[in-house]
């Protein structure tokens, strides 16, 4: 009998994980196979968001396709505005004015810290913290939407960025607004991290799980707190900066283990980092005008042009090729979400399926920006 | 600040190793043969350290397809676009970086799917966005 169980030979289950699985923020589908609780083997299964947005903007004016990249990456999307302004912007030659710049950055960095709530809010429903820890992240990420809708006149989908510098001033209510959050935040940091960071529930689950050496995750082009958390100092505003981005200071946070538990610890440094370039955003910020004056119908010279910004979840990038008409020849958006996905599979396979949910969750991905 | 190499140099540098594969030099981007991406590639990342695939794209031009890398180097803070062209419209064939850069991984068969080319050597050569047998190449300019 015993030897007969010995020779029992077992055939891994395949299994659905969405797409309308809640915990795969989006239409997420992975198709793990499974050897009892043991993922084997996992086929991340994309497309339920595609809506061909790089077909559509070849059928725009470059000004109207800001609409379409607010759709791109919809928790972030002031910085998909940005990476796509700028890319016109470098391929027609068009100059950005000074207050622009400051208000663009104000505008990216307040984008970073609503991302990274919802990152990390969404990171602890998936470890089984239900609902607590979100509400307290929606709670500043309202405040911040606040300051996007006084702005734009939208909440989500705010197309505020224009070749040439932003749609329109700041109101003046704006900056002193925006004075009183930056000093309510490190109140409300400093919150999350009593409530997580020594958190057993949350230790126990994410310390050692998902690790992504430093070499395997350049070589896999990740980007981002996925990379940075595998200790890689790498972020465009460092390496390549652009914008204002020159004239703050600030650090680059890193993990040291490149774990799940050290994304999310990046992401909550990442936060106070933006909080110091807000900060010095506000004191320095020029008076002048918010935009260059440029045609409504933009036709930039033939040829390429790739910009890249560093967003919330990593290097966006945006090609566009120009053959002189009023429209995109070709619009390509490097979406850092898809290609952070990239290390899924080798990060969940030998691991357990609760486990999968929660380095998928450290990920933070945009179904929106995965599939475009 | 990246700086971008200029090719022209590393066209040089290239041509000394593997004769005959470089097209073109122009910028920072580098214009090589279909057949010898990989090669090139490879060399690339070996002696010149771009260890980082940024960006990996194809455009239709009718005449022909263009494929784009993006590389960058994350020791050194280089940057060089390498390019290649195919002719023609049916049979489109490159070879595959991912052996190399795992990130090229999602890049190839986003362009396979929209665009139809294959990359040879990919492990798993399969639609990324659509369904097998969605019916052409919704990127390519004659689609629509």
């Amino acid at each position: 009998m015993s030897q007969q169980q010995n020779e029992l030979v077992t055939e891994p289950v395949i299994l659905n994980m969405g797409p309308h699985h809640p915990s795969t923020h989006g239409v997420f589908r992975m198709r793990v196979a499974l050897d009892g609780e043991t993922i084997v083997d996992m086929e991340p299964v994309l497309g339920y968001l595609h809506r061909g947005i790089e077909k559509l903007a070849e059928a725009k004016t470059y000004v109207q396709v800001v609409t379409l990249t607010d759709r791109q990456d919809y928790v972030a999307a002031m910085t998909n505005n940005m990476a796509y302004v700028m890319a016109v912007e470098k391929l027609s030659g068009i100059k950005v004015p000074e207050r622009a710049e400051y208000i663009r950055v104000i505008m990216a960095e307040l984008m970073r810290i609503a991302s990274h709530l919802m990152a990390i809010g969404f990171f602890l429903n998936d470890l089984g913290v239900f609902q607590t820890v979100i509400v307290y992240c929606f709670r500043e990420r309202e405040k911040v939407l606040d300051l996007f809708e006084m702005a734009s006149g939208q909440r989500i989908n705010f197309s505020y960025m224009r070749p040439g510098g932003v749609i329109q001033d700041l109101p003046p209510q704006f900056i002193p607004q925006l004075k009183q959050l930056l000093a309510e935040l490190p109140g409300y940091f400093d919150e999350y991290e009593q409530l997580i960071n020594e958190n057993e529930i949350v230790l126990a689950r994410t310390k050692e799980l998902g690790v992504l050496p430093a070499d395997k995750a350049i070589n896999a082009s990740a980007s981002g707190p996925v990379l940075r958390g595998s200790g890689v100092a790498f972020d465009l505003r460092k390496a390549d900066p652009y914008s204002a981005y020159p004239r703050f200071q600030f650090d680059i946070p890193t993990g040291t283990r490149g774990d799940a538990y050290d994304r999310y610890l990046v992401r909550v440094a990442e936060m106070r980092q933006s909080l110091r370039i807000l900060q010095q955003a506000v004191e320095q910020m020029p008076t002048g005008p918010h935009r260059t004056r440029t045609p409504w119908l933009i036709r930039p010279p033939a040829g390429d042009a790739y910009a890249h910004i560093e967003s919330p979840k990593g290097v966006l990038g945006v090609y566009l090729v120009s053959d002189t008409g009023i429209s995109p020849y070709r619009y390509k958006v490097r979406p850092p979400s898809l290609i952070n996905l990239t290390t899924l599979r080798d990060l969940v396979v030998g691991c357990k399926l609760a486990d999968c949910i929660v380095i998928f969750g450290s990920i933070d991905v945009n179904m929106g920006e995965v599939d475009r | 600040m990246t700086t971008a190499v200029v090719a022209s140099d590393v066209a040089q540098q290239v041509n000394t190793v593997m004769p005959g594969r470089v097209l073109e030099a122009t910028g920072s981007t580098l214009v090589v043969r279909p057949v010898a991406v990989f090669e090139v590639a490879r060399w690339l990342k070996a002696n010149l350290g771009f260890d980082f695939l940024e960006c990996l794209t194809a455009v239709d031009y009718l005449q022909h397809f263009e494929v784009v890398y993006y590389l960058l180097s994350l020791s050194s803070n280089q940057s060089l676009v390498l390019k290649t062209r195919l002719q023609g419209r049916e049979g489109l064939q490159v070879p595959s970086v991912t052996p190399l850069w795992q990130g090229a991984d999602f890049q190839e068969r986003e362009a396979y799917d929209l665009f139809g080319i294959q990359f040879d050597g990919h492990p798993f050569m399969k639609r990324l966005f659509l369904w097998e047998g969605f019916p052409g190449y919704p990127l390519r300019k004659d689609f629509l």
